[in-house]
This record gives structure tokens, C-alpha cells and sequence, in this order.
């Protein structure tokens, strides 16, 4: 009875006991906040400072240093004539625009440092070719100078360095003060090195071919882990029984989500290279060896966007007589497949900047040309900013925060795709 | 279109002298070891709503879900017993269970309209099964469901917007018509009104008034005032046993089982 009573007594809510209960509740919340808030700034400010430092060293690959050369379309040199040339365009794309070049940057600057690319000539008959009257007359030209000159121009360079411990000479430094006194120098957007492929001369190499091997080899891989991801796990959640097996399967999916990328590659070079004789550093087998890994993460995301349909749904289509296969594609299905699209997409995003397994089947060869097809040898961003930053030469620093640049957008137009399509199939209730 | 029609089906007796729909003959469910269901028979006809009382767990809803086969999709439930539906044993391997859900259709406690237009909720049914081959078909089967739920005048003019849009009694409304839209011979409702508020709930009631004697209606319900209202045959679950089976008025007037009596004056339950 006694403690009935002192139950009974009513609380005192102002009491000095209470008020130091809230007040040590209302600093506990304000330190969670704080702390939550430290984690949040820590988090963004390591994202940007890697922003930063990327971009402050790669825009400049977007930016290419070129030279003005009066150049001279001497046909004797070239060995075509203008008419020649116009019947017959494959004569005039073999003509001799090299020494063409040769002779119009020693007419122009004389024998001393090396001023313009080896690659230069390109533009010439780039030009040439889209206007063969120009052969036989002279035009001022911009074309691309060598990695050293562009390097001084973008201030890259440390002249108060001796001479043995930079990258050009004392020689560069004096033709490139005498250029740009001149007005023979100027920057401009940097074409090559988003349409070109990879290149032993830092100034002519690009993106492109290793982009487009990245975009090859992830539509291989996208056929091949979508569908049969998808598939699976319908078929683990709708229709398998719930037995030892099943459990057993599950198990090993989710085991081998986290083996680790590298395994993938040993298992893709061993199987589609060795036994099944499939072409090295091609697109297909990338595309399957990352099919490989995606697969578990997507087999994951979906049975978990499956289980996450309220059955109550199913219950409804089985009651007025569906058979399991239309609960699963008309009702299960679309309310799944944003979940779906976003396990893909992610598995996908995570496939693209996967390196490890690539080396291993051989897509990290030197490749100067754009892949032209599924089982040509072809190179992924990720090995390419790899094999450059690799790279001693001062030029390629620059391309491989570029290449890094390119990659991340891609990344983020996928991660985009993924939004737009995840609302887009998203079902309001 | 259809209005007539059943205004015009006679009240039924309630005598049980009609040739049963459904008849269940010793039906035993077990879930792993535990049996849920101890032997239930029971005949069920076309011209009585009949309603399953109990208190919670007693097995009345497992024995509904065993009257169109929902209990296959439970993992580790076993049905032993035999049910029949116009005399063919419901379990029997030549028995499609596709179309026995489509005769004996199914409105669930908690409206579960699909995310779809409030029409394509109504003719989901009849596509699948093929009922209706053209649009003008198909569009006279929605109108006649619609209306036999008490739906068309509060939704005609809006016929594309999501079913999930409507109110909790109109999806439960809407949920009978998708079941009626099969042409059911059966229609299973397990606590139809439980999740609805008293006016939602007197609208059902009617419903399942008006809708007697075209379908045979099996409800189950926690409501003893609802099971006395809307049926004619009531039967009294209690711990996976059917205690008593009879004409609702003798139920509940005069109930033979003292566990009966208990339950219906609020002893227990």
C-alpha cells in the first residue's frame, strides 16, 4: 500500500532533478548534430579538394598550344598537283605532307629547336584535302606545337631550374620568348584530345579511343548482366523453393559481390581467352569479364527491389486468377524496376572504373587507333589514365587529370540516367 | 445497365435445402507442425451470405484462403481435407488454379487496388482471361462491374485516374469490382470492412446485400453486429475448430454451444 501511495504523489516537472535531465538531453542532441555536421564538412571537403585538384591540373589537356607557320603547298614537294589531286583524292591523301611541313617550319624558324608536332602534317592534309586549290599557293597555318612549347605556355615549366633538371632546353625556352613576342603563338580549344587516341607524343593524344572501348565493352556488359541478373533474381524470389539450395546460392551471391575485381579478371582471362580462344584486349571479353562481376550486384539490388512490393499486390492478382508469371511481369515487375535500374546503373558506374580485371585480358595495349568494332583491340578510360599516369613525360600529367575529368562526367551523365529513369518507372501510390 | 437485375433476386430462405456451391469435408491445415485448421465441414450456397465469426487466430481466415487455394503461396502450409466446388475436389491435379481463383474470387482486409487506372484495375481480370475481345466488350464488362459495386456514379468521369487516388472505402469498393469483373461464382472477403470507417462500412454492407443470391458470398468478420447484419449463415470458429454452423438468427438468439454463447455476449474474444 505504502509504495502505491508514494507512486501516487504527483511528479514535480520543474524540479532542479528535472530541469538537469533536459538540459543534458538538449546538449546530447546538440553534440549528435554537431558531430553529424563535422562528419558532413569532413566528407564534402575531401570531395572537393580532390575536385580542385584535379581540375587545377587537367583543364589545361582541354587546351592546346599551337604555333602559326606559313605553310607552303610546294606540288613538287607534294608530288600532286591540284587537278591530280582533285580526280583523284587517294593520290593526294598519300602525298608527302611531312616533308611539306619539314620544309615550311625550317623556312619559318630556321633549323633550331623543335617548334611543331611530328603530328602536325595531319592538319595539312586535313586541309589540303578539303580544298585541294590550295596546293601550289602558301597559308598561314596554326598547328600543334611539341609538348615542351605548350608546357612553357601554360606556365607548366620551372625556368629557374638548371638547364639538366627540366624537361626542355635553355634553346625551347628562347624560340618559344621569341614566338610569343612574335604573335606566332596561340591557345586554343583542344580538339585532338577528344577525338584522338592514345599517342607516344603527349600533345596528339586523346580520350577518344579509350572512351569509346569504355562504351563497347560496358554495352557488352550491360546485355549480358541485365537481363540475366534481372532473371535471376525473379527467379530466386518468386518462383525458387525456399530449401538448403536456394539458401546455398544466396550465400554465394553475395560472396561474390565482394570478390574482390582482380579475381574477375584472372576468371575472364583463364575462361573466355584460354579455353574458349576468344581475341585479347577486346571489348566482348572486358564486356563479359565486368558482366562477370556486375552480375551478383545486380542479382542483389533486384531481389531486393522485388521484396520490397508490398505482397499485398500479389495477393491481389492471384485472387482474381493470374498465373505467377503475370503477377511477375504485369504487377511484380514494374513496380520493381526502378529499383532495378538503380542496382544496374550503380553496378554499371562501378564497372566502368574498373581497372584491375581489364589489365588482366590485355586491354591495356598502346592502341593508336579508335576500336572499331565489338572483338577489336581496344583500351577502357581507366587503363588509360593508368598507362598515362604512368607516363614520365612532363605532357601527360595534364592528359591524365583530362582523361580523369572526362571520366567523371561520364560518370555523372550515368548516375543522371539513373535518376531520370528511376522517376520516370517510379509508381506513385 | 444492370440494376434491374438484382433487385429482382428473391431474398433467400435460408433453408439449406439448395444444392450446395462449395462443400469442405474434414479440412485440416497445418503451417510446419502447427495444425491451424482441425477439421472443418462445412456447405456453402449461392443464396446465403455466409460469415465466419471467431476470435483472433481461431483458423476462420485460413479456411478461407483454402476455398480458392491462396494457402499454396504460404511457404510450409499443408491442406489436408477435401474441398469441392460444384462437386469437383478443388485440389484436384486437373483442377486449374488459375481459374478456381477466377470462380472463386477474392476481396482482401486492406484494399489493395493495383497502382494502375481505376479502369485497368476493372479489366485486368477479364484480359487475362480472355473475357472480352474488343474494347466496346471490355468497356461494357467495367460499367457493369462499377455498378454492381456501387462504384460507376462516383467514378465514371474518371476512369484514368490511378485507383490508388480513391478514398478507402471506394478502393475496397473498387477491389470488389475488380473480383466481380471475372464473373465469380464465389467471392471470398476476409474482414472486407475492418479497415474502413463506419459510413465506408455500411456502403460494403449493402453491397454484399445487393450482391446475394448472384454470387455465394463467404465473409469473415470480427464484427458480430456486421455478421449479423449482412448474413444468413453464420459459422463459429474457435481454436482452429468450427464450434457451430446454423442459420444466423439461431446463432445469435440461440446458440447451442455454450463456447458459442460465450463468445457472441462478450465473454471472451
Amino acid at each position: 500500500m505504502t509504495e502505491a501511495v508514494s507512486n501516487e504523489a504527483p511528479t514535480d516537472w520543474a524540479s532542479e532533478a528535472m530541469q538537469a535531465r533536459i538540459r543534458r538531453r538538449y546538449a546530447q542532441e546538440r553534440g549528435f548534430k554537431a558531430l553529424g555536421l563535422l562528419a558532413l564538412t569532413l566528407a564534402c571537403g575531401f570531395l572537393l579538394l580532390l575536385m580542385a585538384s584535379v581540375i587545377s591540373s587537367g583543364w589545361t589537356a582541354f587546351v592546346q598550344t599551337q604555333v602559326r607557320v606559313p605553310v607552303t603547298f610546294d606540288a613538287g614537294e607534294l608530288g600532286v598537283t591540284a587537278e591530280q589531286a582533285k580526280a583523284n583524292p587517294e593520290l593526294l591523301r598519300r602525298a608527302d605532307f611531312e616533308g611539306v611541313m619539314q620544309q615550311s617550319v625550317t623556312r619559318a624558324f630556321g633549323n633550331g629547336a623543335v617548334l611543331v608536332s611530328d603530328g602536325a602534317w595531319l592538319q595539312l592534309r586535313e586541309a589540303a584535302m578539303a580544298d585541294p586549290s590550295l596546293i601550289g599557293t602558301t597559308k598561314d597555318m596554326w598547328l600543334i606545337a611539341t609538348s615542351n612549347i605548350d608546357q612553357l605556355a601554360k606556365g607548366r615549366i620551372d625556368l629557374q631550374a638548371a638547364e639538366g633538371d627540366r624537361p626542355v632546353t635553355d634553346a625551347e625556352i628562347a624560340a618559344w620568348r621569341k614566338l610569343g613576342a612574335a604573335g606566332d603563338l596561340r591557345k586554343a580549344f583542344n580538339r585532338t584530345f577528344l577525338t584522338g587516341a592514345d599517342s607516344v607524343d603527349p600533345e596528339l593524344a586523346g580520350v577518344w579511343g579509350a572512351l569509346k572501348g569504355s562504351f563497347l565493352t560496358l554495352i557488352v556488359t550491360l546485355l549480358i548482366s541485365f537481363p540475366v541478373g534481372v532473371l535471376a533474381a525473379i527467379y530466386l524470389e518468386e518462383f525458387a523453393p525456399k530449401n538448403r539450395w536456394t539458401d546455398v546460392i544466396e550465400v554465394s551471391i553475395n560472396n561474390l559481390a565482394a570478390v574482390p575485381s582482380i579475381i574477375f579478371g584472372l576468371l575472364g582471362l583463364a575462361v573466355f581467352l584460354n579455353f574458349l580462344n576468344m581475341p585479347r584486349s577486346a571489348p566482348v571479353v572486358g564486356g563479359l569479364t565486368l558482366a562477370l562481376m556486375t552480375l551478383p550486384v545486380i542479382v542483389i539490388a533486384s531481389r531486393a527491389a522485388i521484396k520490397a512490393v508490398p505482397p499485398s499486390i500479389r495477393d491481389a492478382a492471384l485472387g482474381i486468377g493470374a498465373s505467377r508469371v503475370q503477377v511477375v511481369f504485369h504487377h511484380v515487375l514494374p513496380l520493381a524496376l526502378p529499383g532495378m535500374l538503380t542496382g544496374t546503373i550503380l553496378g554499371m558506374a562501378r564497372a566502368l572504373g574498373e581497372t584491375a580485371p581489364l589489365l588482366m585480358i590485355g586491354m591495356r595495349a598502346f592502341l593508336t587507333s579508335v576500336p572499331q568494332g565489338l572483338a577489336q583491340p581496344a583500351t577502357a578510360l581507366p587503363v588509360q589514365i593508368f598507362i598515362w599516369s604512368d607516363n614520365v613525360s612532363r605532357g601527360f600529367l595534364e592528359k591524365t587529370s583530362g582523361a580523369i575529368i572526362v571520366l567523371m562526367l561520364f560518370l555523372l551523365a550515368i548516375n543522371s540516367l539513373a535518376i531520370y529513369l528511376r522517376n520516370k518507372f517510379e509508381v506513385r501510390w | 445497365m444492370n440494376d434491374q437485375a438484382f433487385s429482382s433476386v428473391a431474398p433467400a430462405g435460408g433453408t439449406g435445402a439448395e444444392k450446395p456451391k462449395m462443400t469442405a469435408r474434414d479440412v485440416r491445415v497445418f503451417y510446419g507442425a502447427f495444425e491451424a485448421l482441425k477439421g472443418v465441414s462445412i456447405d456453402i450456397s449461392t443464396e446465403n451470405v455466409t460469415a465466419f465469426i471467431g476470435p483472433s487466430g481461431c483458423g476462420k481466415s485460413t479456411f478461407l484462403r483454402c476455398l480458392n487455394r491462396m494457402n499454396d503461396t504460404v511457404a510450409g502450409a499443408r491442406v489436408e481435407g477435401s474441398i469441392a466446388l460444384d462437386g469437383r475436389d478443388i485440389h484436384d491435379p486437373a483442377m486449374d488454379v488459375v481459374q478456381l481463383r477466377a470462380r472463386v474470387g477474392m476481396v482482401f482486409q486492406k484494399p489493395n487496388p493495383f497502382p494502375k487506372s481505376i479502369y485497368d484495375n476493372v479489366a485486368y481480370g477479364p484480359r487475362i482471361h480472355g473475357l472480352a475481345t474488343k474494347k466496346p466488350e471490355l468497356d461494357g464488362i467495367v460499367e457493369q462491374s462499377l455498378r454492381r459495386a456501387g462504384l460507376w456514379d462516383e467514378v465514371k468521369d474518371r476512369l484514368a485516374d490511378s485507383g490508388t487516388a480513391l478514398s478507402g472505402g471506394q478502393q475496397q469498393r473498387l477491389c470488389i469490382a475488380r473480383a466481380i469483373a471475372v464473373n465469380p461464382e464465389v467471392i471470398l472477403m476476409d474482414e472486407p470492412a475492418s479497415a474502413l470507417d463506419p459510413i465506408a462500412t455500411a456502403r460494403i454492407e449493402e453491397l454484399i446485400d445487393e450482391l446475394r443470391g448472384r454470387y455465394a458470398i463467404v465473409i469473415v468478420t470480427h464484427n458480430m453486429q456486421q455478421a449479423a447484419r449482412v448474413s444468413q449463415k453464420v459459422a463459429f470458429f474457435h481454436l482452429g475448430n468450427m464450434v457451430e454452423y446454423g442459420d444466423t438468427r439461431e446463432i445469435f438468439t440461440n446458440p447451442k454451444q455454450s463456447r458459442t454463447k460465450d463468445y457472441i455476449t462478450g465473454r471472451y474474444g
